[in-house]
C-alpha cells in the first residue's frame, strides 16, 4: 500500500542529505520532487500545490534546528502536513436510530455492493448488530443476486423486491420490514451512477430524503484519477454524505484520492477496503496512513491484528509446554494455522517498519504453508506428539503420504527444531533482550528517526 | 472528411455527446488561460501544464506536449494564442498517431482457418468488463457475426448471472458452469462449443483481479494455455479493460497485465462520465498497445471502435 509514494519521498529527501541547513534553493529542489510524487500518485493538482507551499513555509521557518538533519526535518513536516490533510482525528460510523440506517452511494464499479457485504459482516461480528442488507440497485444485471449471494455467505438477511422498480419504495419497505423484525442496522446498497447524470442523482437524493439515514457513505475507488475531486464534490452537493469509503487499497502504490478528498469536501474517510475477502475491511486512521506513506510502517495495525487472533488460553498452555521442552508437531501446526489466520503474510510484513520497501518485489504465496501442513498431517498422532520417533523409514512414509519428498520432510524437521529453540530462548526475558539488541544491529533494520 | 472512415454521422454525434463534458471543461479552461494574452508565454505554458495534468494525461506525457510546444514557440519565434488550439490539436494527434494502430473496419473479424476468433477480456475489479462484453456481443451480432460468450468469472458473486442476463438481452448463446467452477475449464468448454457451432467469435469473461496479485495473474496464463489446446493461436485478442476515470494507476495496470499475458488491445470505459478522457492520450503515448474500443455511455450501443482522428476531432472541433 502506497509503497511507490514512500519510495519517491525517500528519493526526494535524499536530495537533501548532505546539506546542513534548509535553504530556499535545496528546499525548492526537494519540493519539486515531492510535488511530482504527489501528482504521480493522483493527488489533485491544486492540493499538491497547496501542500508543497505549506511545507515550504514551515520548512523555511524552522531552518535553525541543528540537531536534526534537513531530511529528517522535512520528513517530519511532510508527515504533519499529510496527517492534517487526511483528516486529523478518526470519526466513527453513526448508527443512531432504531434501526440505524446506512446509505451507500458512488460511481459504477467503485465496489459498493462488495463493501455493503463487508460492512454488514463488520457490524455483525465486531459490533454484535442484527443487520439487514437492502438491494436497491434495480439497474445493473444481477446486482440484486450479487447481494443475495453475499448475504448467504455471511448469514446476513437481505431484503429485495424484484417486482418493484422504484428504489425509493424498496428502501422504505425495507425499513418497515427491519422495524417489525427487530433489525438494528439497515444497509442500503444503491446503483452506481455518474455525477453528471441528473436523473440518477435526483433519484439517490430522493432515497436519502425518504429514509433519512444516520450515515451516508460515498464509496470511491482508490485508483481514481484527478476527477475524484469533481465526483466527490458533486455527490457531496447532492446528498451531503457523512463519510468516504476508499476501496481496492490492496492494489498498489496509489491513493492520491485519500490525500485529496478530505480537503476538498471536508468529509472524513471512514473505512478502507483491502481485499476480496469479506473481512478485508479496515477503519481509516489518517495518522497511520501518513506513517505508512513516509515509510514508518503501520505498527499499530499489526499489533491490533495480532491481538485479534491471539488466544490467551492457548498461549499460556504453549508457554508451559515450551518451558518443559514438550513443544511438539501439534503445537507447530497450531502455530502455522495461527499465522495463517492473521492473513496474507505479505500484508503483515508490509506493516513492519522498513519492511514495506523490501517486500515490494517479493511475493509470498497464500498457500506457502500448504506443504508444511501436508507433511505434518501425514504423521501419525503418536509421531506428532513424539517427534523424536521419526526415523528414516517413517520419514519416507510421511513423504509419500504428503506427496512431497524426503528432503522436504527433513527441511520441515529442521524448521521445527529451530522454532523450538527460538521459542525456548524467547520464553526467557533475558534472552529476549539479547535478541532485540541483535535485531537493532541488523543492517537496514529500523529506519533512523 | 475522408478519415471518418466507416463512422456514420450518427456515430459521430454519439461520440460528440459522450465527450461533451470533456470538451467543455477543456475549452473553458483553455479560454481562461488565454484571457488578456496575445501570445504564448511561460505563464500560458504553466497553465496548460495544469490543464493537461488535471485531465489525467499524466506528468510524462504532459511534459512531452509542453516541450513540443515550447520548441515550436522558439522555432516560430512567436506563437499567437489564437494558434494555440490548432497547435495543441496537432501535437496531441501526433502523439496518438505515433502509436501503431490496428487498422480496423468496424466489427469485422479476422479468419483463423475456419476457427472462431477468440477474445479474452481481462482487467482489475469494477472497470466494466462484463458490461463491455455485453456491448461487444451486441455490436458483433449487429454485424452478422455468430457470437458465443464464456462465463469464466466464476469468482465474484453473481457474475455468471450478470453475463447470462446480457446473453439473453443480446440474444447470443452462453457457456457457463456456474459459480466456483474452474475458469480454465469454462473457457475450454466455451471454445469447444463455439467450434462445434461454427461460431465467428467467442468472448471469454474473466474475474476482476488487481494486477499486484501474482497468483491471480498467473491464473490468466493457465486459462490462455487451455484455450490454445482447443484452437491453435487462441486467444487471438486479449483485451485489457481500463476504467477511464482511473488515474496514473492505469499505466501500472497495463504494464502488469502485459507482463502476465499478451495484452494486444485496450478498451477504455466510462468515458462519458469523467470530465477528462485525457488518460487515453497518455496511454496511447506510453503503451505500445493500441486502444481499440471506448465505452461512452450506459446504453447497449454505447461502445465504439476507437478512432484517433475522430477522438481528437471530437476534442477540438
Amino acid at each position: 500500500m502506497f509503497e511507490n509514494l514512500t519510495d519517491k519521498f525517500e528519493r526526494a529527501f535524499k536530495v537533501l542529505k548532505g546539506h546542513g541547513q534548509i535553504s530556499e534553493i535545496n528546499v525548492a529542489e526537494t519540493l519539486k520532487e515531492v510535488r511530482k510524487a504527489l501528482l504521480d500518485a493522483d493527488v489533485n493538482f491544486k492540493t499538491a500545490k497547496e501542500f508543497t507551499n505549506t511545507v515550504k513555509e514551515k520548512a523555511l521557518g524552522r531552518d535553525v534546528l541543528t540537531t536534526v538533519s534537513p531530511g529528517q526535518l522535512m520528513t517530519k513536516i511532510c508527515h504533519e502536513e499529510l496527517v492534517e490533510l487526511m483528516g486529523g482525528n478518526e470519526v466513527e460510523i453513526n448508527l443512531k436510530g432504531n434501526p440505524g440506517i446506512v446509505l451507500m452511494s458512488g460511481l459504477q464499479g467503485s465496489g459498493k455492493t462488495t463493501f455493503t457485504g463487508k460492512l454488514g459482516n463488520y457490524l455483525k461480528t465486531k459490533k454484535g448488530k442484527k443487520v439487514l442488507l437492502v438491494a436497491c440497485d434495480v439497474y445493473r444485471p444481477a446486482a440484486i443476486d450479487q447481494l443475495h449471494v453475499l448475504g448467504e455467505q455471511l448469514s446476513i438477511d437481505v431484503y429485495s423486491n424484484k417486482e418493484e422498480k422504484n428504489p425509493v419504495k424498496i428502501a422504505q419497505d425495507a425499513i418497515v420490514h427491519a422495524r417489525s423484525n427487530g433489525f438494528n442496522v439497515v444497509i442500503v446498497d444503491t446503483a452506481g451512477r455518474l455525477a453528471i447524470d441528473e436523473q440518477m442523482m435526483d433519484e439517490i437524493a430522493r432515497v436519502k430524503e425518504a429514509i433519512n439515514p444516520s450515515e451516508t457513505l460515498f464509496v470511491v475507488d482508490s485508483m481514481t484519477g484527478q476527477d475524484a475531486v469533481n465526483t466527490a464534490k458533486a455527490f457531496n452537493e447532492k446528498i451531503n454524505f457523512d463519510g468516504v469509503v476508499l476501496t481496492k487499497l490492496d492494489g498498489d502504490t496509489r491513493g492520491g484520492a485519500a490525500l485529496t478528498i478530505k480537503t476538498v469536501v471536508d468529509k472524513p474517510i471512514k473505512f478502507v477496503g483491502t481485499g476480496e475477502k469479506m473481512d478485508a475491511l479496515d477503519v481509516f486512521y489518517p495518522k497511520r496512513m501518513a506513517d505508512r506513506i513516509l515509510g514508518m510502517g503501520d505498527v499499530v495495525s499489526l499489533v491490533e491484528l495480532a491481538q485479534e487472533h491471539y488466544n490467551e488460553e492457548e498461549a499460556r498452555k504453549l508457554q508451559k509446554k515450551i518451558s518443559k521442552d514438550q513443544f511438539d508437531f501439534n503445537d507447530f501446526l497450531a502455530q502455522l494455522q495461527q499465522v495463517k489466520k492473521m492473513g496474507n503474510v505479505k500484508d503483515l510484513m508490509g506493516m513492519i517498519p522498513g519492511m514495506g520497501k523490501a517486500m515490494k518485489d517479493v511475493e509470498i504465496k497464500d498457500d506457502a504453508f500448504k506443504h508444511l501442513e501436508a507433511i505434518i498431517t501425514s504423521m501419525t498422532p503418536h509421531e506428532r506428539a513424539n517427534p523424536g520417533l521419526i526415523n528414516v523409514q517413517r520419514k519416507n512414509r510421511i513423504a509419500a503420504g504428503s506427496g512431497t519428498n524426503i528432503q522436504e520432510v527433513n527441511k520441515l524437521m529442521k524448521q521445527f527444531e529451530d522454532t523450538k529453540k527460538m521459542m525456548k530462548m524467547m520464553s526467557n526475558p533475558k534472552n529476549m533482550m539479547q535478541m532485540m539488541k541483535q535485531m537493532k544491529n541488523m543492517p537496514g533494520g529500523m529506519p533512523g528517526m | 472528411m475522408a478519415f471518418f472512415g466507416w463512422f456514420s454521422k450518427e456515430k459521430k454525434e454519439d461520440l460528440d455527446k459522450g465527450l461533451e463534458k470533456t470538451k467543455q471543461s477543456f475549452f473553458s479552461k483553455i479560454a481562461r488561460v488565454l484571457v488578456g494574452k496575445s501570445k504564448v508565454d511561460s505563464e500560458v505554458l504553466d497553465n496548460l501544464e495544469e490543464i493537461l495534468i488535471s485531465s489525467d494525461v499524466g506528468v510524462e506525457t504532459t511534459l512531452k506536449i509542453i516541450e513540443r510546444i515550447e520548441a515550436r514557440v522558439s522555432r516560430d519565434k512567436v506563437l499567437g494564442t489564437d494558434e494555440l488550439n490548432n497547435v495543441l490539436r496537432e501535437e496531441i494527434a501526433a502523439l496518438l498517431e505515433e502509436n501503431n494502430a490496428l487498422n480496423l473496419n468496424g466489427f469485422d473479424l479476422p479468419k483463423h482457418d475456419g476457427n472462431p476468433h477468440v477474445i479474452m477480456v481481462v482487467g482489475v475489479n469494477g472497470v466494466g468488463k462484463t458490461t463491455t462484453i455485453g456491448k461487444l456481443a451486441h455490436q458483433f451480432k449487429k454485424a452478422n457475426q455468430k457470437v458465443v460468450l464464456g462465463a469464466a468469472d466464476t469468482f465474484r458473486a453473481a457474475a455468471v448471472d450478470q453475463l447470462i442476463i446480457w446473453s439473453e438481452r443480446v440474444g447470443v448463446p452462453i457457456v457457463q458452469q456456474g459459480m466456483g467452477a474452474d475458469p480454465a475449464s469454462v473457457a475450454f468448454d466455451a471454445l469447444q462449443s463455439a467450434k462445434a457451432q461454427n461460431a465467428d467469435v467467442v468472448i471469454i469473461d474473466t474475474a476482476g483481479r488487481l494486477h499486484n496479485k501474482i497468483n491471480l495473474m498467473n491464473e490468466l496464463g493457465k486459462i490462455k494455455r487451455v484455450m490454445e489446446k482447443v484452437i491453435p493461436g487462441a486467444p487471438h485478442e486479449i483485451l485489457l479493460v481500463l476504467d477511464g476515470s482511473t488515474g496514473q494507476n492505469a499505466f501500472e495496470q497495463a504494464k502488469q497485465f502485459s507482463l502476465a499475458t499478451d495484452i494486444n488491445a485496450l478498451a477504455i470505459t466510462k468515458l462519458d462520465g469523467t470530465a477528462k478522457g485525457g488518460v487515453v492520450i497518455g496511454i496511447s503515448d506510453q503503451m505500445k498497445i493500441p486502444v481499440k474500443y471506448i465505452g461512452i455511455g450506459e446504453g447497449i450501443d454505447d461502445l465504439q471502435i476507437f478512432d484517433k482522428n475522430q477522438f481528437v476531432d471530437s476534442l477540438f472541433s
